[in-house]
C-alpha cells in the first residue's frame, strides 16, 4: 500500500507480496508496504502480529533464525535486496534493538566496531567517525572525556543512544528500530523520540512499537498489522483520526491489544 | 512445644552440616598431613638441585622441568583443538545428531580412566609413531586426555555469550568469523581459560598416563624427544620403592601447592566471567 501524500516522494524501501515463514508457520502474510525516504514510518500492532518479523526481513536478520524463509520481494531503491551482498545490505540498512545492548567494550570501541569490520583501522579516521556519530546522537559533550570507559557503565538512555550512534557509524541509509524505547523510562523515551525526529532529515526510519502514543507522536506514516497481515497503512494523522478499517479503529481506541 | 516440621527442619540442617563438615575435614586432614611431612623438606636446594641415588638424596630439579615441559606441550596442543571444536559445535552447526554424537564422544572421553590413555599413548605415540618414551609422547597423550575438559568448558563459555551481542555484530554487517573473533571469543575468554587451566591442573597431576608415555628418566630433558619424569611420577616411584618418604612428601607438598594455585586461578576467572555477564 502506498500512502496518500507520498506519491511524490519515491519509496526508499518497499515490499511486494512479502510473506515470511518460520517452518510451516507464516508470520507475515502478503504484505506490500512502501517506506518513504526521509520520513518516519511506524508499524504498530499487538504482540505476535508479525511487525518485528517484517522489520527483520528488511535487512535479512530473520535469516539467522532456523527455518526462516521468505516469499515475495523487498526493494531498496527499487532493487531487490537479494541481489545485494548481505553484508552490504546490512551496512546500508542499520538496526537498533529493544535492549540497549552495548558490547562490553569501551565507548570508543563500541562505535568503532562497525567501521572496523568494514576494514577501517586508521586511528585518526576512527576518531573522526566516533566523534561524528556521538555528536549525531548528542552524546559527544557527555562522553567526550570518557571514550575509554566501559559502555556497560552508562545509563540505559545513554546506552541506547550509543547503540544508535554505533549504527550510524557505518553510514546507513535506512534505520530500522525494533521497539527502541521499551527498556527506557518515559523521559528517556521522549529524548530518543526527539533524536529520531532530527535523524529523519537524513535517514529513512522504520520503527516498530506497540506503544501507540509513541507512533502518534513520532511518525509521519503508520502501518497497522494484525495476525501477519498489514490491515491498514496511511499518514499517521489519517490512521489515528480516520481509520478506514474497524480493526484499526478497535486497536487504536484500545479495545484490544 | 515445638512443632514437628520445625524439628524435622533442624534435624535436616544438622545432618547436612555434619556431612559438609566431614567432607571439609577430610580435605583439611590431607592438606595438613602432607604439609606436616612435606613443607619442611622444601628448600631452595631441594627444588633446584639434581637428585642423587635414584632420588634417595638430592633435589627434584629434573622432575620440575619435565612437569612444566609436558604440561606446556599438552596445553599448546589441546587448546587449539579444544577451542576449535567448541566454536564449531556452537557457532557453525545447529543441534543435530552429529553434534550430539560429538558431545557424547567428548563426555565419554572425559570418563575414560587415565591408565587407558596411557596405554593408548604408549601404543600410538611411543611405539607406532616411534617417538619413544618422550616429553612429546607424554604431552600428546595428556592433550588427548584433557581435550574433553577444554571442549566442554569452552562450549559452556561460548554459549553464555548473549545472542543479542552476536545479533548486533551481524546487523552492522559483520561476517560470522568476524563475529566469532571480535565478539564471541573475547567475551568467552575467561571461561575458555578456565577450561585450559583445569586441563593444566590435570596434566600436572597425572601419573598413570605419563609413566607409560614419557618414561621415568631422572635426567633433565633437553628436547621434547627426551624422556622425563614428572613430579607426580617421581612421588609415585619414591613412595612405591620406599626410596625416601621424606622426599616423596616434599614432592607431594609442592604438587599440591601448585594444583591449589592453578585451581584458584581457574576459580577466579570463572567468577569474573559470571560477574561480567551478570
Amino acid at each position: 500500500m502506498s500512502p496518500e501524500g507520498s506519491v511524490n516522494s519515491p519509496a526508499k524501501l518497499a515490499t511486494k507480496n512479502l510473506s515470511v515463514f518460520y517452518g510451516s508457520f507464516q508470520a507475515v502474510i502478503d504484505v506490500g508496504i512502501e517506506f518513504p525516504a526521509c520520513a518516519i514510518t511506524a508499524i504498530i500492532g499487538p504482540s505476535g502480529c508479525g511487525k518485528s518479523t517484517l522489520l527483520r526481513s528488511l535487512n535479512r536478520m530473520n535469516e539467522l533464525i532456523e527455518g526462516a524463509k521468505i516469499r515475495g520481494e523487498i526493494l531498496l531503491d527499487g532493487k531487490n535486496i537479494y541481489q545485494l551482498n548481505v553484508l552490504e545490505l546490512r551496512k546500508r540498512v542499520g538496526m537498533v534493538f529493544q535492549r540497549p545492548n552495548a558490547f562490553p567494550l569501551s565507548v570508543f570501541d563500541n562505535i568503532a566496531y562497525g567501521p572496523r569490520v568494514h576494514g577501517i583501522n586508521r586511528r585518526q579516521k576512527l576518531t573522526e567517525i566516533v566523534e561524528r556519530s556521538l555528536k549525531a546522537v548528542r552524546l559527544w559533550d557527555e562522553l567526550k572525556d570518557r571514550l575509554d570507559q566501559n559502555a556497560l557503565g552508562l545509563t540505559d538512555e545513554q546506552r541506547q543512544r550509543l547503540c544508535i550512534a554505533r549504527m550510524l557509524a557505518v553510514e546507513p541509509e535506512v534505520l530500522l528500530l525494533d521497539e527502541p524505547c521499551s527498556a527506557l523510562d518515559p523521559i528517556a523515551t521522549l529524548h530518543i523520540e526527539d533524536l529520531l525526529r532530527q535523524l529523519k532529515e537524513k535517514y529513512t526510519i522504520v520503527i516498530v512499537t506497540h506503544n501507540m502514543q509513541q507512533a502518534a507522536r513520532v511518525s509521519d506514516f503508520t502501518g497497522f498489522m494484525l495476525l501477519g497481515k498489514l490491515i491498514e497503512f496511511g499518514t499517521t494523522s489519517q490512521i489515528f483520526t480516520r481509520p478506514q478499517h474497524p480493526e484499526t479503529e478497535n486497536y487504536i481506541s484500545g479495545r484490544f491489544g | 512445644m515445638i512443632s514437628r516440621p520445625l524439628v524435622v527442619q533442624r534435624v535436616v540442617w544438622l545432618v547436612l552440616a555434619v556431612l559438609t563438615l566431614f567432607t571439609l575435614a577430610i580435605l583439611i586432614f590431607i592438606l595438613a598431613f602432607i604439609s606436616a611431612r612435606g613443607a619442611r623438606v622444601i628448600t631452595p636446594e631441594f627444588l633446584f638441585s639434581l637428585p642423587e641415588r635414584m632420588g634417595k638424596e638430592g633435589g627434584i630439579l629434573p622432575t620440575l622441568i619435565a612437569t612444566i615441559y609436558i604440561a606446556v606441550v599438552a596445553i599448546v596442543v589441546a587448546t587449539p583443538f579444544g577451542v576449535g571444536t567448541a566454536v564449531y559445535l556452537t557457532e557453525y552447526t545447529r543441534e543435530s545428531a552429529l553434534t550430539r554424537i560429538i558431545r557424547f564422544g567428548a563426555d565419554a572421553l572425559a570418563g575414560v580412566p587415565s591408565i587407558i590413555f596411557g596405554l593408548f599413548g604408549f601404543i600410538l605415540f611411543v611405539i607406532r609413531l616411534k617417538m619413544g618414551w618422550s616429553i612429546l609422547a607424554g604431552g600428546l597423550t595428556l592433550a588427548v586426555m584433557i581435550l574433553p575438559t577444554i571442549i566442554r568448558t569452552s562450549e559452556e563459555a561460548i554459549r553464555a555469550i548473549p545472542y543479542q551481542l552476536r545479533e548486533v555484530s551481524y546487523s552492522l554487517g559483520g561476517t560470522r568469523s568476524q563475529t566469532i573473533m571480535r565478539v564471541v571469543l573475547p567475551n568467552a575468554l575467561p571461561g575458555i581459560l578456565t577450561g585450559v587451566i583445569l586441563g593444566l591442573g590435570r596434566s600436572v597431576a597425572e601419573t598413570a598416563a605419563v609413566i607409560f608415555t614419557a618414561g621415568s628418566s631422572l635426567r633433565i630433558p633437553r628436547t621434547i624427544l627426551d624422556p622425563g619424569r614428572t613430579m607426580a611420577v617421581h612421588f609415585y616411584i619414591l613412595a612405591r620403592e620406599g626410596l625416601s618418604m621424606e622426599r616423596a612428601y616434599g614432592t607431594a607438598f609442592l604438587l599440591i601447592v601448585v594444583i591449589l594455585l592453578i585451581n584458584t586461578v581457574a576459580y577466579l576467572l570463572m567468577f569474573r566471567l559470571t560477574r561480567r555477564l551478570k
